[in-house]
């Protein structure tokens, strides 16, 4: 733990945490984490289409935070602009403010390769490499320097134990990671991501590609993973959002008929109680007591 | 059984009858015809190629020299110095234009983005492949060998501008097929660009990038007039790549099969046959060591 920690310190040019803001506005009284990111009127372009508009929100430590809402209101949107991945998008552009333990993510000496290392993502599609299931989960290890043969040993597997995985590929550590199933796939990327230990982890319906059993196992592994890390967990599964998260955030669309645009935006956010038992918005009550999306 | 078929009208799941099926067969036909059509004078070609030059080939067809007056039989001498002339100069001209192409289609895809340098590199690309390898040949003759003479380097250097395009051409579209999810994966544990590109990208298009490469090479092993300006003719065995005239199988054949001596046509047909073999052991050898590569494809 501890030393892992200074590695990652170590290895990235991020400058350490500053003294930490005051909650904010939206917080709420919840768990008590420290605020670990800080949004504020963010709004992502998709060249000239606004794609979310105005989001602010103070994600906090340790806890598990899940994106619920309509399809296409932003939700991937945002949940890439926390580590810089829409800066692989042609065109995609992020203004606002947002601020990862105090320095401004899309600051100007910041660099997107450190700020990804130390805020993971798993995607919603299953995507691992044509590599061997071993040499997928070593990857990241890898592309970071590791070269020792017996702490990559340690690391796939516990990297893969952590992901649910271990039992059912321990054998064939060597075999394809392609000729896995689209569940066995997905806990593989989820290994992955893990390997590098980073700080957080963001998940795009990480788990609309398993099975119940394999659900379970890996918001099993979502609890236990947020005594170290902080997650942001994308879900279109409300029953998923109350079991796992400890925050909820609610995104809806605005249509405009006038210029026949459809923003995204951020209706509401607190704790998934809150969300779920005295929504104050209309929208979100609609919503989670499923008379709407 | 017989209790269900009785309960029940059995359910009719054959090909419906009417215009689909119709259609159906038609293109299936049709497919089977473009088949056979291709295959056809591929196959002539071959089994030609192998009845006449079958005969002229031996160990020391392959391997001695020098080559004998057009009016001596095929039992003398040997094409050996084009063997090797072939292999050097075709060799070289790879070694030149793969790396130089597939490092282009890489700018192209991954760092050109839509960039004005991007685009023109692919477009000349395009323009090159439909400059005739003749002017090639010329081209590298007025800018090389006027000033430096004939040599196996002047025609490696036609050939290489020759496979150039074609390298970049399909090693590019290699590269747009590979998933951006892929690179997204990479990219999201950390990895520089440079990593994604030689850890994730490359290796998930090299089959495509080998075989587009071997296409090109094959080609150029055959082109004949680049080498007519380049290499010029000779009867024995040239080893250094870098000085004086060379030879090689294409231009041997062009040359042999002019004659009207009942030697000069075998030597033809068995240097014919002996391209042909080298290209094929070429694509083979390729495959076997791409299978490495690719083996977890599943
Ligand atoms: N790469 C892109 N280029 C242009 N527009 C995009 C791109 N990605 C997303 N969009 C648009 O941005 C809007 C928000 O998309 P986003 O993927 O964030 O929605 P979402 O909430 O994740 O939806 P879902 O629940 O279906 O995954 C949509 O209108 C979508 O069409
Ligand atoms: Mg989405």
């Amino acid at each position: 733990m501890e030393q892992s920690e200074q590695n990652v310190a170590a290895k990235t040019e991020l400058p350490k945490p500053t003294a930490l803001e005051q909650a904010a506005p939206q917080d709420v009284s919840g768990t008590p984490g420290r605020p670990i990111f800080d949004v504020r009127n963010v709004s992502v372009w998709y060249s000239a289409f606004k794609a979310v508009t105005d989001v602010s929100m103070t994600i906090h430590e340790n806890e598990i935070t899940a994106f619920i809402g309509s399809s296409g209101s932003g939700k991937t949107t945002v949940l890439r602009a926390f580590n810089r991945m829409n800066d692989l998008v042609p065109g995609a552009r992020v203004e606002g403010e947002m601020h990862y333990r105090g320095t401004p993510l899309y600051g100007k000496d910041v660099s997107p390769i450190a700020v990804r290392r130390r805020i993971g993502m798993v995607f919603q599609k299953p995507n691992p490499f044509r590599k061997s299931i071993y040499d997928n989960v070593a990857y990241g290890p890898r592309i970071n320097g590791e070269r020792n043969r017996r702490k990559l040993d340690e690391i796939v597997e516990r990297s893969l134990r952590r992901a649910a995985l271990w039992d059912e590929v321990k054998n064939r550590l060597k075999s394809s990671g392609l000729a896995l199933s689209g569940g066995q796939a997905q806990r593989l990327c989820i290994a992955r991501t893990i390997a590098v230990e980073p700080d957080v982890v963001l998940m795009d319906e990480p788990a609309s590609a398993l099975d119940p059993i394999a659900t379970g196992a890996i918001e099993d592994l979502m609890r236990e993973l947020k005594k170290q890390y902080t997650i942001i967990i994308v879900t279109h599964n409300m029953q998923q959002a109350t079991r796992v998260s400890d925050r909820t955030a609610f995104f809806s669309v605005l249509t405009d008929s006038k210029n026949d645009t459809r923003t995204g935006v951020l209706i509401e956010y607190g704790s998934t109680r809150q969300i779920f038992e005295d929504p104050q918005d209309s929208r979100t009550q609609a919503y989670v007591t499923g008379r709407m999306g | 059984m017989m209790a269900v078929a009785t309960e029940q009208p059995a359910a009719d799941l054959r090909e419906p009858a009417g215009w689909r099926r119709t259609k159906n067969r038609v293109a299936t036909v049709l497919m089977w015809v473009a088949f056979v059509c291709t295959l056809v004078p591929l196959g002539f070609v071959l089994v030609t190629v192998i009845a006449k030059g079958a005969s002229a080939i031996s160990w020391q067809f392959l391997t001695k020299g020098p080559i004998p007056p057009n009016v001596l039989p095929v039992t003398i001498g040997g094409m050996g110095p084009a063997v090797v002339g072939t292999l050097e100069i075709t060799g070289f001209a790879a070694l030149i234009a793969i790396p130089l192409g597939v490092l282009g289609a890489v700018y192209i895809n991954e760092y050109g983005g839509n960039r004005a340098l991007a685009r023109l590199i692919g477009f000349m690309a395009d323009v090159m492949t439909g400059v005739p390898s003749i002017v090639m040949g010329l081209f590298i003759f007025t800018i090389w060998v006027l000033h430096f003479g004939y040599s196996g380097l002047a025609g490696s250097f036609a050939l290489g501008c020759l496979m150039l395009p074609v390298v970049i051409r399909s090693s590019y579209e290699m590269l747009r097929l590979v998933p951006d999810s892929l690179r997204e994966a990479s990219y999201a544990v950390g990895a520089t660009k440079a990593r994604v590109t030689v850890t994730v990208v490359l290796p998930a298009a090299i089959g495509g990038i080998v075989s587009g490469a071997l296409l090109a090479i094959a080609r150029a092993a055959g082109e004949t007039a680049p080498l007519l300006f380049t290499i010029l003719v000779v009867e024995s065995t040239n080893t250094n790549l870098f000085s004086g005239p060379n030879t090689a199988l294409a231009t041997q054949i062009f040359i042999n099969a002019q004659q009207p001596f009942t030697g000069a046509q075998q030597r033809a047909w068995g240097a014919a046959l002996t391209l042909i073999a080298i290209a094929f052991i070429l694509m083979l050898a390729a495959r076997i060591v791409t299978a490495r590569f690719t083996r977890y494809t599943r």
